[in-house]
């Protein structure tokens, strides 16, 4: 095929391309999709799946190891753990689209605003980033947990506070590439304010790096959330939150390993399919960066 | 390089000068009256309330406060816990040595299980071994450290019952949480060893040592990981950092004293002082490596050159 053929048929091409992007998903990826795609039948109605009221205490059944009644047995209140693990679903994810939600909403402006404005503004936001992310790991999230006392809403704000850092920066990085180029320039030449330059020409071209690192910060927030929750800072009892019920059962770990060993590996499961989707969504989006 | 290293020390002094604000800001920042957030909804008599305010400073102006505070932790004073009233640095200085022996030991697992893992991965690249190595860190950079460290417990120590579950005193006691720790690290740095050990195969003086007879092992021991461990190294100080953050989690799983549980404590009983200290040796430590970890780049390799 030639050039010429080429220019000939450009819509069909256009979607042949993305359906080859979407095929590079591969099987790992596309397993993933599945498994997040699966997460969101509880999420939205978790009392259709949820076989018992998972808060609701039963003292007749209590420890019972799982069989056909309690697929992945009860607690030391007699709790369904499956109905807890997925009412949890809701929980957990929430503070996972919570969390990541606030990171883009604060990183977004602040890190357009750095790389476009450049100078002063700049200089201060980056040394504050500096300052911010010598809290290494969870313990930003720890400190803001500090100040405004555990729960759930607290953790999400912890969770979302403690990893925009991380995002400023790559949006910062992003407008610095994209302030540079030739249309930027034109749109300069021809009179447009800068808002109108933000919001038409810089925003659109640093949202692909955010989608990628917000795939990635949303398992990274299901992990700190959870680690929150196990701590016991993030939500509190009854609430099922997965990371707390890992913390309830643990004390019993020897004797009925199932009260802390599904929520735990529930979490594992969602944390390793975001993950293998994040790369496979990396890989889609930008080539640059495949191995 | 006398330039950079002045740049980076001076750049490192700045932000733990920030990590000072916002560490004696933290008590300031708390919604309501501190003072009151830390008795809760229980009645206190005003005058307990006003002690606890002048035993905090909080009855002084806010920049009086952070000069008393500065001059304090310059001479190694960081208060008093709420709790117990011994001297926060005390406590400090008595569990730092367990997070520290525990980073390390961590640190050395994830090293030499990170390095050897990823040589292998890299000579059979494409084969099962690879397919596993590479399963082993994702799995490594998924699975929260609580849920490692349940994991580990329930297989070492109940179904096999090799070491203890909890507590600390001997090595046997180290071993889980180290692998607990490590795991991550590990991971990371046996991706980091593939990919560098990949690439460097590939370089023409790998060739070269080939070309002339040398031994497998020889090519890849003195020829290839010699080069792929330079990002290694500097990587290896950026997490021995972020271990002493983990730390906080992998030491309430296995019930261990240190740093991380004195902060996760001080938090649940809102100790302030206690948090305040935890919190500001961790990441005035943690800038600490980071800086060692970029000024070792310079002196490991001397290609590099700073402008």
């Amino acid at each position: 095929m030639d050039a010429a053929d080429v220019s000939f048929r450009p819509a069909q091409r256009t979607g042949a391309r993305r359906w080859t992007g979407l095929r590079r998903l591969g099987v790992a990826g596309w397993a993933s999709a599945g498994v997040c795609l699966l997460l969101s039948v509880p999420l939205i109605a978790p009392q259709v799946l949820a076989p018992y009221d998972p808060t609701a205490i039963v003292p007749d059944a209590i420890y019972q190891a799982p069989s056909p009644a309690h697929w992945l047995g009860t607690d030391e209140y007699g709790r369904d753990i499956l109905s807890r693990i997925i009412h949890g679903t809701r929980v957990s994810m929430s503070l996972g689209v919570v969390s990541v939600t606030l990171s883009v909403a604060v990183s977004l402006p602040l890190g357009i605003a750095a790389g476009y404005y450049r100078g002063r503004f700049e200089a201060v936001v980056m040394r504050l980033l500096d300052v911010l992310m010598a809290f290494p790991g969870i313990l930003l999230a720890l400190v803001i947990v500090a100040i405004l006392g555990p729960g759930l809403v607290n953790a999400m704000i912890a969770v979302g506070i403690g990893e925009a850092p991380a995002y400023t920066r790559v949006v910062r990085s992003a407008v610095l590439t994209v302030r540079e180029q030739t249309y930027i320039e034109a749109a300069r030449a021809v009179g447009a304010r800068d808002i109108r330059i933000l919001r038409l020409h810089v925003l659109p071209n640093v949202i692909q790096p955010v989608i990628i690192i917000a795939t990635v910060g949303f398992a990274v927030a299901v992990i700190i959330g959870s680690s929150l929750g196990f701590l016991g800072l993030g939500a509190q009892p009854p609430t099922p939150e997965w990371g707390t019920m890992v913390a309830e059962g643990r004390r019993y770990l020897r004797s009925q390993w199932w009260i802390a060993m599904f929520p735990g590996l529930t979490i594992g499961l969602v944390v390793l399919a975001l993950n293998i989707l994040g790369d496979a969504l990396r890989d889609v989006l930008d080539p640059r960066l495949r191995r | 390089m006398g330039r950079y290293v002045l740049f980076r020390v001076l750049q490192s002094s700045l932000v733990i000068t920030g990590v000072l604000v916002m560490v004696f800001m933290m008590l300031h920042l708390v919604p309501g009256d501190p003072v009151q957030v830390l008795f809760g909804d229980a009645p206190v008599p005003k005058e307990q309330v006003e002690a606890v305010r002048r035993q905090l400073g909080l009855d002084r102006p806010l920049s009086q406060q952070f000069v008393v505070y500065i001059s304090h932790v310059a001479r190694g004073d960081l208060g008093r816990s709420l709790k117990t009233n011994r001297p926060v640095a005390a406590d400090i200085a008595r569990a730092l040595p367990f997070t520290v022996q525990l980073a390390v030991a961590a640190m050395a697992l994830a090293a030499a299980g990170g390095i050897v893992l990823g040589i292998i991965s890299a000579v059979s690249r494409h084969s099962w071994v690879d397919g596993g190595v590479t399963s082993l860190a994702l799995l490594g950079i998924s699975l929260p450290s609580f849920l490692t460290g349940l994991l580990l417990i329930w297989l070492f120590s109940i179904k096999l019952d090799w070491v203890p579950i909890t507590g600390q005193g001997s090595w046997r006691h180290l071993i889980l949480p180290a692998m607990t720790l490590g795991w991550y690290a590990g991971a990371i740095l046996a991706r980091l060893v593939r990919g560098g050990m990949l690439e460097i195969l590939r370089q023409d003086y790998v060739m070269t040592a080939r070309a002339k007879g040398l031994a497998e092992r020889v090519v890849l021991v003195r020829h290839a990981l010699r080069n792929a461990l330079i990002p290694v190294i500097t990587l290896a100080g950026i997490q021995f950092g972020t271990l002493l953050g983990g730390a906080v989690v992998v030491e309430t799983v296995f019930a261990r004293d240190g740093i991380g549980r004195l902060l996760v404590n001080g938090i649940l009983q809102k100790d302030f002082p206690q948090v305040q200290g935890a919190v500001l040796i961790v990441a005035c430590a943690y800038s600490l490596t980071n800086l060692l970890a970029d000024l070792s780049y310079g002196f490991l390799d001397p290609r590099i050159h700073y402008a």
